[in-house]
C-alpha cells in the first residue's frame, strides 16, 4: 500500500497503467477467496476467521498460490462470517476457525469442495456448494454493488484494477459536462434514497443554475431502519462513491462536495476516510485531476444521530452545524442549499450506479428494468426469512421471487403475512401482492413505496396494529417538531394507537385515526411528516380486520400486543419440575417442587420463555 | 489523603478543560463545524454539561443558545453523566419483528433503570439503536463495540455479569 502513496496519477494513461499492473500481479492465483468484512459478519466474529485462514494459509505455505481479499458484504449475512472460493464460486457460510483450517485441507489443497459448510437448503434439503446455483446468487444483478464483496474495499489499486476512475477519466477528458448529464439523463437513473428524481435531470439543473460556488453532497444518512445498503457500499467500495461524486461535481460546475454520514456507521467513516487519503494522495482529489484542470475535493461530515437529516434541507443545515431542521421548499436546494448556493444532493446508491452508467453506457443500463423504472434496486433484506441480507435485483421482478427464491421463504416454515418496503414512510404490503412487479411505479400504486431499500418481511406471528405503533412511535421520536402537524399530529397518532395495543380503544377510534393520518400527510412541511402516516393508512387498509379484533372484541389475533395477552400456567397439566421458573428471566414464577407453578402477572414480561421451554404444554397464552 | 486526591481530580478536570479549549480554538471561524466540535469535545470530556457548552460557546465565538440547541437536538449529545459502558438494544424493524421488545423489558429488570438512563453504579448507560445494521442477526444488543447477535431473554443476565467480571479481571471496579 505505501508504495501507491509515492505514485500519482496525473493523466489519463497513469490510471490505465496502473489498472495493468494491478491485472498482471493478480492474476495467475490457483485460488481467490474473497471472504466478507461486512458490518454483519464483524459481528459475527469473522475477523477470528480471517486471522485462521490467513494462518493456515501461511502454514501449508500457500500464500504464493492462494489470494486471499477482504471483502465488503457479500451479502448473505444470515450465514455470516462468510467467503467465496474462486475460480469454482463455491460458497461457503457460518464459517469458524476449525471450519476454514478444514476448508484449506480438503478444498484449497485436496481439491474437493467441503459440501457440508456450503449452503444448506432447508426446502430442498440439500446443500447447494456453487453460487450459480443458489437463488440467492443467481437472481441478482449487481450494477450498484458490482464491486461490494469482490474486490478489496482497502485498496484503490484494487478498485482501479476493476475499472475504477476510467469513467472519471472519460468524462474528464473525452465527453465534457454536457454529453455526460445527458448520458445519465438517457439511462432513466432516477433517485435511489427514496423519491426516484430523475438523477441527470437534477445535474441538469445544478448545471444550468448560475453561481460561482456550487457544491455536490452526498446523502449517507441512512436512517430508515431496517436499511443497511448504503452502509455495505460505503463499507465495501468507498470509492464508488467518491468517483461519482467527482464526476458530479465537474458536471454541475462545483469543486467543492460533502459526503454526510451518520454517526451510527463508525466503520463506514473510518473506511471512507482512509479512501479520501488514498484518492488525495495519488492525485485524484485536488488541483488539476488527471491533467484536465478541474480542481475537486471532499469532505467527511458525521451526523448526530437526528433521522430528519435525511431530509436533503435538514441535511443542509446541520452540515452548516445547525439544527437539523428542515428549510421551506421552494426554494429548491439546488436554487438555494449549503450556505445559500447552488446545491445538488445524490444518495449513496445512486452515486454507486453513474461509473458503471458511463462505462457501459445509458443503453446497457436502461436494458434493465421496467417502464419509467431503470435498472437495479438494492434492498435490505431482513426481518422472518431465511436469507436476511444485502440484494440488487433489476427492478420488475415479483416480490414473490425476492421474498421466496432470493429470500428463501420464511424462517421456521411459518406463514408468510407482510412485508413492509420503504420504512417508516413505506406501507404493508399483503400475500395478494406478491406478484406486483417491483418497480417504483407498481409499488406506489400498492400504497408502499420503493423507498430507500427496506423490505421487512413479517410472518403470521405479526401484529400488524402493533406494527403500524411501532413505526408511529420511531416517528414521534424523530419529529423535530418544526411544524405542528408532524409535532402534534403524529402524537396523537400514536395514541390512538397505543390505545389499541392496550385494549382501551373504542371502534370510532379506527376512523378517527384515519381522518388524522390523511390530514398530517396533506399539511405537514417535510417529507418526513408528509409520509409518517403511510405505514398507518396502509395497514388499515389491508388489515382492517385487526384494528376491529383490537378494538372491539380487545384481542390481539396475533398474540403479540402485551397488554392484550397473558401467561397462566394450567395447574392440571403442571407436573412442577420447575424447568419454566429456572429459565424466566424475571423470576415471576414460583411453586413448590412437584407442585403445580404460577405466574405472577404483575411481574411477568410477556417474553414465553416458560411456554418454550414447558415438556408438558401446560403454559398457556390467552 | 481525601486533599490529595481532591488536588488530583481538580487537575484531571483541568487538563480536560484546557484540551477542550483547545479543541474548539484549532476550529475557530470553520464555516459549520459547531457538530463536528461537539463530537470532539464529547469524546474528551464524555458528554457536554452546561459549562463544557459554555467554554465551546466562548471558544467559537457561538452564542451558547445556539450551542445547546444544537447540543439538545441531537441524540449523540448527552448532558448527563453517562455509564462506563453504554448498552444500545436495537430496535430496528428487523430486530423489533424478532423480539427485540422482551429484550428491552428484560434489560429494565435486569438493570433496574429504563430506556435513557445510566445504572445507580454508573456501570451502563442503557439506550435504544434505531438500527445497527445487523438486521440478520436480528434481535442484535451491542455493548459499546461488541455485537450480541440473536439475544434471548434468558441470555441477558449473564451477558451483563459478564461485563462486570471484565472490568474486576480489568482492575476498574
Amino acid at each position: 500500500m505505501s508504495a501507491i502513496y509515492s505514485l500519482k496519477i496525473k493523466s489519463p494513461a497513469d490510471l490505465v497503467e496502473l489498472r495493468d499492473n494491478f491485472l498482471k500481479r493478480t492474476t495467475g492465483f490457483r485460488h481467490t477467496i474473497y471472504i466478507c468484512g461486512g458490518a454483519g459478519c464483524i459481528s459475527s466474529h469473522s475477523e477470528d476467521v480471517v486471522q485462521a485462514l490467513k494462518k493456515a494459509i501461511a502454514l501449508r505455505g500457500l500464500a504464493q498460490e492462494i489470494r486471499m481479499v477482504s471483502t465488503g458484504c457479500i451479502g448473505l449475512c444470515a450465514e455470516g462470517p462468510c467467503m467465496i472460493v474462486d475460480p469454482d464460486g463455491v460458497f461457503y457460510g457460518q464459517l469458524t476457525p476449525e471450519k476454514v483450517r478444514m476448508i484449506v485441507d480438503r478444498h484449497l489443497i485436496g481439491g474437493r469442495v467441503v459440501t457440508e459448510y456450503t449452503y444448506f437448503d432447508r426446502q430442498k434439503q440439500e446443500y447447494i456448494p456453487y453460487t450459480k446455483d443458489l437463488p440467492f446468487f443467481n437472481k441478482q444483478v449487481k450494477i450498484a454493488l458490482r464491486n461490494v464483496g469482490r474486490i478489496d474495499y482497502s485498496s484503490i489499486e484494487d478498485y482501479i484494477g476493476h475499472d475504477g476512475y476510467a469513467a472519471l477519466s472519460k468524462v474528464l477528458t473525452d465527453w465534457g459536462r454536457d454529453k455526460t448529464i445527458q448520458e445519465v439523463t438517457d439511462s432513466g437513473l432516477r433517485g435511489r434514497g427514496g423519491a426516484g428524481f430523475p438523477t441527470g435531470v437534477k445535474w441538469k439543473s445544478g448545471h444550468d443554475q448560475p453561481g460561482d460556488q456550487k457544491y455536490i453532497i452526498c446523502n449517507a444518512d441512512e436512517g430508515d431502519p431496517g436499511a443497511f445498503m448504503d452502509r455495505s457500499i460505503l463499507e465495501g467500495d468507498p470509492h464508488s462513491v467518491i468517483e461519482a461524486l467527482i464526476i458530479g461535481g465537474y458536471c454541475i460546475g462545483a469543486n467543492k462536495g460533502y459526503i454526510y454520514v451518520r454517526a451510527e456507521y463508525p466503520l463506514a467513516i473510518e473506511r471512507l476516510q482512509e479512501a479520501l487519503e488514498q484518492a488525495r494522495g495519488v492525485g485524484l482529489l485536488g488541483e488539476n485531476i488527471l491533467g484536465s484542470g478541474f480542481d475537486f475535493d471532499l469532505e467527511i461530515r458525521i451526523g448526530a444521530g437526528a433521522f430528519v437529516c435525511g431530509e436533503e434541507t435538514a441535511l443542509i443545515n446541520s452540515i452548516e452545524g445547525k439544527r437539523g431542521e428542515p428549510r421551506q421548499k421552494p426554494p429548491f436546494p439546488f436554487q438555494s442549499g449549503l450556505w445559500g448556493c447552488p446545491t445538488i444532493i445524490n444518495n449513496v446508491e445512486t452515486l454507486a450506479n453513474i461509473c458503471a452508467v458511463i462505462n457501459r453506457g445509458a443503453e446497457w443500463f436502461s436494458s434493465y428494468g421496467v417502464g419509467r423504472s431503470k435498472g437495479t434496486k438494492v434492498f435490505a433484506l431482513a426481518g422472518d426469512i431465511v436469507n436476511s441480507g444485502i440484494i440488487e435485483i433489476p427492478m420488475g421482478i415479483s416480490m414473490r421471487e425476492i421474498i421466496y427464491d432470493i429470500g428463501g421463504g420464511m424462517k421456521d416454515n411459518k406463514k408468510f403475512k407482510s412485508v413492509q418496503s420503504g420504512g417508516p414512510s413505506g406501507g404493508c404490503l399483503t400475500e395478494d401482492h406478491l406478484d406486483v412487479s417491483v418497480d417504483y411505479e407498481s409499488l406506489a400504486a400498492a400504497g408502499a413505496i420503493i423507498g430507500s431499500g427496506g423490505l421487512i418481511a413479517m410472518d403470521e406471528n405479526t401484529c400488524m396494529v402493533d406494527t403500524a405503533r411501532y413505526f408511529m412511535e420511531f416517528i414521534q421520536d424523530e419529529s423535530c417538531g418544526h411544524c405542528v402537524p408532524c409535532r402534534i399530529g403524529t402524537k396523537r397518532m400514536l395514541e390512538l394507537l397505543q390505545r389499541m395495543t392496550n385494549g382501551e380503544a373504542e371502534e370510532e377510534d379506527i376512523e378517527n385515526l384515519e381522518t388524522l393520518a390523511k390530514t398530517v400527510s396533506e399539511t405537514a412541511m417535510c417529507a418526513l411528516g408528509q409520509t409518517a402516516p403511510n405505514p398507518v393508512l396502509t395497514t388499515i387498509k389491508y388489515f382492517r380486520d385487526e384494528y376491529i379484533a383490537h378494538v372491539r372484541d380487545k384481542k390481539c389475533p396475533a398474540h403479540i400486543c402485551a397488554a392484550l395477552k397473558e401467561y397462566t400456567i394450567d395447574p392440571e397439566k403442571c407436573k412442577g419440575c420447575g424447568m419454566c421458573a429456572r429459565g424466566c428471566p424475571v423470576n415471576a414464577i414460583s411453586g413448590e417442587k412437584a407442585q403445580p407453578h404460577a405466574i405472577d402477572p404483575a411481574v411477568c414480561v410477556k417474553c414465553g420463555s416458560c411456554k418454550a421451554v414447558c415438556r408438558f404444554d401446560a403454559v398457556v397464552l390467552s | 489523603m481525601g486533599e490529595v486526591n481532591q488536588t488530583a481530580v481538580t487537575s484531571t478536570e483541568d487538563i480536560l478543560l484546557q484540551r477542550i479549549r483547545q479543541v474548539a480554538a484549532m476550529n475557530k471561524g470553520k464555516e459549520g463545524n459547531l457538530i463536528q466540535v461537539l463530537h470532539m469535545v464529547q469524546g474528551v470530556y464524555g458528554y457536554l454539561p452546561l459549562e463544557v457548552q459554555e467554554i465551546v460557546s466562548i471558544e467559537l465565538g457561538i452564542p451558547l443558545a445556539e450551542v445547546s440547541g444544537v447540543a439538545s437536538f441531537y441524540s449523540f449529545f448527552s448532558t448527563q453523566p453517562r455509564g462506563r459502558h453504554t448498552i444500545r438494544i436495537c430496535l430496528g424493524t428487523a430486530c423489533y419483528v424478532r423480539g427485540g421488545v422482551t429484550i428491552v423489558d428484560t434489560l429494565e429488570k435486569n438493570l433496574g433503570v429504563g430506556i435513557g438512563q445510566t445504572t445507580k453504579d454508573g456501570m451502563f448507560s442503557f439506550e435504544v439503536a434505531r438500527c445497527i445494521g445487523s438486521c440478520g442477526l436480528a434481535p442484535a444488543m451491542s455493548i459499546d463495540a461488541v455485537v450480541y447477535p440473536h439475544v434471548k431473554p434468558d441470555e441477558v443476565s449473564g451477558i451483563l455479569q459478564s461485563w462486570y467480571k471484565k472490568d474486576e479481571e480489568e482492575g476498574v471496579i
